[in-house]
């Protein structure tokens, strides 16, 4: 029998139905023996889940078997506990389990703990009352035993971290006991003492310590310890290094550890393991957020990381650059995030990386122009899998260019956003969210600036119209765009003749089974008939960004319904009255549910407290309104998710605000959404005499204030940065370097350091013959080094003439040449990176730049050069080369920098 | 947590598996399927480890060793450091492996997994308990498994008798 279970789970791992058998599981686990119990249990656990049937058969056999004396019988029980005890059945065990926290065995201790920790996943307040448990067991004698502990006390500790501030001391001296091998030889591994132990200790006390000043002093010294005396040779020591390195990076800031983890760090980076750069490139993302200047030592093997072949080490390399942008190198990293998208096919992972591209351009977009040129990109690669909230956006950035007082520079924005588009739609596939996006600014402004005739663009909006036949909101946004492009026409006066596939389009929609495209094509019927005039009170020109005002009172009605009155009709009653008892959210709650639903009501009854309570979140929710939302782009949404809870709690008047809320944004930035109609009545017609939607209005109307400043703050001196900086792709390596100094950099030596880019080959040497002169000028204290370097250089220079070729210089058969060569760009890139880091260190020291600041300006620039050159190519020995510059500077500057310093 | 463990072969065939939340059969299938084409896709000479979280959601990464016509996958969360489960996997599971099957484990091959079924199941049990590791010393689990063999076959010896007599009694 036993072999026939082991068979049967064996089977149902490879995919089969082995349900038949279950109950035979079941039955073995009463069996007297062990050998057929413990294959019972296993069975058991892994046939059944929680909410089985069969459940309720093994809870007596669970609760006989912990009482067991055979402790093996015991562990097997709470092995079944684990799995199948759901949060129903836990108090049959729980007494039981407590017991055994006792137990003599510290193999059962250990799985008691974890049994209490699983229930304390499953229902936290099941166990709520057994907490002093874990911080027992913490004092336990089993190292085991401790080590389990620390899982659950991590679950606790991450949910509630204020509480258990006291236990800092107490994991501290843990931690350092272990690190001091104070533990039983047994739990060594690898010349590591318990490493595991030592990782989940770190992982507490990252959470313990996280702004906390008083707790991370504590720390402090252990974990100092801790990074020296790790060995950095076997993996699990690398472990231990970088739990050590997240631990630093959450706790409060120090210098001293901040060091030491820059030096694990640029270790992990420098091994030739990918599991060790991955964990590297990990690492750098978390400090970097505490010294963003760590990063630059670094930026080479960032970019080595990035053109790895191993897809891993490239996204969480693309997860660094995502954290590490700022306005400087935003253009270079969302160009390498497209492409990179481009290349790949797992959706999952093109839409979060398309998302973040969206993010980043809008956070740190340094032109509209560039703006629209990457969101083009993005959505014709990716359109299907963006929000079609970013296309909102985009549209409404259109519409409102960025805010300023240029009006030229807007229009100048559209007619090259129209000029780009009408480009892109030769192309055969694009998607549904960016074709949305086209009709729409097309409608709006294909006309605007006179440079395209109205019938071309109707011509290309019917193209469009047929081409997605079967896409209808595609298919309205044309319609909708189309009827804009008429009244434009017929309101400047001219003469309009529709083309005749328009007509024939029309046609089709006036018969087609989608409403809205019918009324759609009504409209535009309608709108064609009238003329010049009225067409211009209905669709002004360029009317997009104007707010519109809804009559929320349906005022105009007033006259209609005083005659009905006089003709003899009833007076409207207010909801609130007619049903008399019931106030207004309840009856509208009421109406909704049936109107919802006339059969059963599956939701459970509101608890008759919370009418009361409905009152309250209006009042919350008006102030929330007031704050900034955090997230600028998505105000509305962000709001919207926030109060749904309420609004499903039977809170009819916070809806009601809402929705109105919803419709004064939409009709405030855009004419022509499908569903502002629809939206629109329903809010009418809620509104009925409550005063309240004024109120929700105007702090409305404030939040977009708030939002639109903010956003030409936001802008505004990225554009004075990208002015400043005529110079124009900065080159991927010298992202990092360039922020300090672009903005200080005389044109005149950005053309001279330019040139050498020009020159594509000879670059390195050339900049690196030059590089001397600049440096002794430059007196710096390196003068020996670069003194005796002068003469190879000229060496070189003679090996190099022929060939004018690094490569091949390397390769070329005399020996001289291949040893020198490393000698002569070692000590090249130590010149270069004092150079570099003095002309840094003036920078930030001085707001003024002084004269031989320029010529540090040029050595960085060639070095960004220099070191661009090889990159390039793919010849193993340049990469040699390369990776040796990456590796020189890190190791000299500290010592460089301190000759400087004095 | 450890979400998931799993041994398959290099064609795909999983040898192991074993998850400590509740899936259903099909699902577990989808998810080995997904493990494995990902897995396969991957050249030699790359890191270990693997960002899951198309297959298994959010929070999930997932760290893989090549032995031979082996693939071993662990699946887990944030909570666990990615080089310490590859540890786990290199040298605490071979090690383990290696004494309870008493072979090198060069020659440990799926057929061994396959007919020691219940006690690899019993190894992983004594190193992960519900989704934490708990035991990371192969000399720990070593002599755990060792008693619960010695106790098992103790009480087998002692129950085989009785058992088929009262088996046969019944009949």
């Amino acid at each position: 029998m036993k072999e026939y279970i082991i068979r049967l789970v064996y089977v149902e791992m490879l995919g089969h139905d082995a349900s038949f058998g279950y109950i035979h599981a079941v039955k073995m686990i009463h069996d007297d023996s062990l050998l057929v119990k413990r294959t019972g249990y296993l069975a058991v656990t892994l046939f059944l889940n929680e909410d089985h049937d069969l459940i309720i058969l093994i809870v007596n056999t669970i609760q006989k078997d912990l009482k067991s004396d055979n402790y093996l019988v015991v562990c097997a029980a709470l092995n079944a506990v684990c799995k199948l005890i759901n949060e129903e059945t836990i108090p049959a065990v729980l007494p039981q389990i407590v017991e055994l926290l006792a137990h003599p065995k510290e193999a059962v201790r250990k799985k008691a703990i974890m049994a209490l920790h699983r229930f304390y996943q499953k229902s936290p307040s099941s166990v709520s009352h057994l907490v002093s448990n874990f911080r027992k067991r913490l004092c336990d004698n089993d190292p085991g035993v401790m080590g389990a502990t620390l899982c659950p006390l991590f679950d606790l500790i991450t949910n509630d971290v204020n509480s258990y501030k006291d236990l800092v001391i107490s994991f501290v001296s843990i931690l350092k006991q272990v690190a001091e091998r104070r533990l039983p030889k047994a739990y060594d591994y690898h010349q590591m003492p318990a490493p595991f132990i030592q990782i989940k200790l770190l992982k507490i006390l990252a959470l313990l310590g996280s702004s906390d000043k008083q707790a991370s002093e504590n720390m402090y010294t252990v974990v100092g310890d801790i990074f020296r005396k790790c060995d950095s040779s076997s993996n699990i020591g690398n472990a231990v290094l970088y739990e050590c390195i997240c631990c630093v990076s959450s706790i409060y800031p120090n210098p001293k550890l901040l060091e030491s983890a820059a030096d694990a760090i640029s270790r992990f980076l420098k091994s030739d393991s990918h599991n060790l750069k991955y964990m590297g490139i990990d690492a750098l993302g978390r400090l970097i957020k505490i010294s963003p200047e760590i990063a630059e030592q670094h930026q080479l093997a960032v970019i080595d990381c990035l053109e790895d072949p191993d897809d891993t080490l490239k996204r969480k390399t693309f997860e660094l650059l995502y954290k590490m942008t700022k306005s400087t190198n935003v253009e270079v990293i969302v160009d390498r995030m497209i492409d990179y998208m481009n290349s790949i096919n797992d959706n999952h992972y093109k839409t979060e990386i398309a998302s973040r591209c969206v993010e980043l351009a809008e956070q740190f977009a340094p032109s509209n122009q560039w703006f629209i040129q990457t969101m083009n990109k993005v959505f014709e690669h990716a359109g299907d899998l963006v929000n079609i909230k970013v296309a909102h956006n985009l549209m409404r950035l259109i519409a409102e260019g960025f805010g300023e007082d240029d009006d030229t520079a807007d229009s100048q924005l559209r007619s090259s956003a129209v000029e780009s588009y009408l480009h892109i739609l030769g192309e055969p596939k694009l998607p549904s969210v960016f074709l949305q996006v086209i009709c729409w600014v097309l409608g709006e402004y294909g006309t605007a600036d006179g440079k395209y005739s109205a019938s071309y663009i109707t011509g290309k909006l019917c193209d469009v119209a047929e081409a997605y036949s079967n896409d209808e909101t595609v298919k309205a946004y044309a319609v909708t765009a189309l009827m804009k492009i008429y009244a434009f026409e017929i309101a400047a006066g001219r003469k309009v003749d529709m083309l005749p596939e328009c007509h024939s389009l029309m046609e089709e929609f006036l018969a087609s089974h989608s409403t809205d495209l019918q009324q759609r094509a009504y409209e535009l019927q309608a709108v064609i008939g009238l003329d010049a005039h009225a067409v211009e009170s209905i669709l002004p020109s360029d009317a997009s960004c104007e707010d519109i005002e809804v009559d929320k009172a349906l005022s105009f009605l007033n006259d209609y319904i005083q005659e009905a009155i006089e003709k003899g009709a009833q007076p409207y009653i207010p909801e609130s009255e007619r049903t008399g008892m019931l106030n207004i959210s309840n009856f509208r709650n009421q109406d909704h549910h049936e109107a919802s639903s006339h059969g059963l009501r599956f939701e459970a009854y509101e608890l008759p407290k919370q009418t009361v309570q409905a009152r309250i979140p209006p009042a919350s929710l008006a102030s929330t309104e007031l704050v900034p939302v955090p997230e600028p782009m998505y105000p509305r949404e962000s709001y919207q998710t926030t109060t749904v809870p309420s609004v499903s709690s039977d809170a009819a008047s916070t809806e009601l605000k809402l929705r109105l809320d919803g419709v004064q944004k939409r009709w405030g930035r855009q004419t022509h959404f499908p569903s502002t109609s629809t939206s629109n009545s329903t809010s009418l017609k809620t509104v009925n005499g409550i005063t309240q939607v004024d109120g929700s209005n105007t702090a409305n109307s404030r939040t977009r204030e708030t939002y639109d400043s903010r956003k030409q703050v936001e802008i505004s001196p990225e554009k004075q940065k990208l002015a400043a900086s005529l110079f124009g792709g900065p080159s991927k390596t010298e992202k990092k370097s360039a922020t300090g100094h672009k903005s200080s950099k005389p044109s005149s030596h950005m053309v001279k350091s330019h040139a050498p880019k020009s020159s594509m080959e000879v670059a390195s040497e050339k900049t690196s013959v030059q590089q001397p002169p600049d440096l002794l000028d430059f007196g710096e204290p390196t003068v020996k080094s670069t003194a005796p370097s002068l003469d190879p250089f000229k060496d070189l220079e003679g090996l190099l003439e022929p060939t004018t070729q690094v490569s091949s210089a390397v390769n070329h058969s005399s020996t001289a040449a291949v040893t020198k060569s490393p000698d002569i760009m070692g000590l090249y890139t130590e010149t270069t990176a004092g150079a570099h880091h003095k002309d840094s260190d003036i920078l930030s020291g001085l707001s003024n730049p002084p004269m031989t600041n320029m010529v540090g300006g040029t050595t960085t620039m060639q070095v960004a050069q220099s070191s661009k050159g090889p990159n390039l190519k793919d010849s193993l020995e340049k990469d040699a080369l390369v990776r040796q510059m990456g590796v020189t500077p890190s190791s000299q500057n500290p010592n460089l920098f301190k000759d400087i310093l004095g | 947590m450890i979400k998931a463990v799993m041994v398959m072969n290099t064609q795909g065939k999983s040898r192991l598996a074993k998850f400590y939340e509740y899936l259903s059969v099909e699902k577990q299938q989808e998810l080995i399927r997904g493990v494995f084409s990902v897995l396969c896709s991957r050249a030699e000479n790359v890191s270990n480890f693997i960002d899951a979280e198309s297959i298994f959601g959010q929070d999930s990464r997932l760290v893989y060793k090549h032995f031979a016509t082996l693939y071993f996958v662990f699946v887990f969360d944030s909570s666990e450091n990615e080089l310490a489960v590859l540890d786990l996997i290199q040298d605490v599971l071979p090690s383990v492996f290696v004494e309870t099957l008493d072979k090198c484990f060069q020659n440990v091959c799926e057929l061994d997994i396959v007919f020691n079924y219940s006690k690899i199941h019993t190894i992983l049990d004594e190193m992960v308990f519900g989704g934490q590791v708990v035991e990371t010393s192969s000399s720990e689990i070593m002599k755990a498994v060792e008693e619960i063999s010695k106790l098992e076959a103790a009480s087998n010896a002692i129950s085989l008798i009785p058992k088929s007599a009262s088996g046969w009694r019944s009949r």
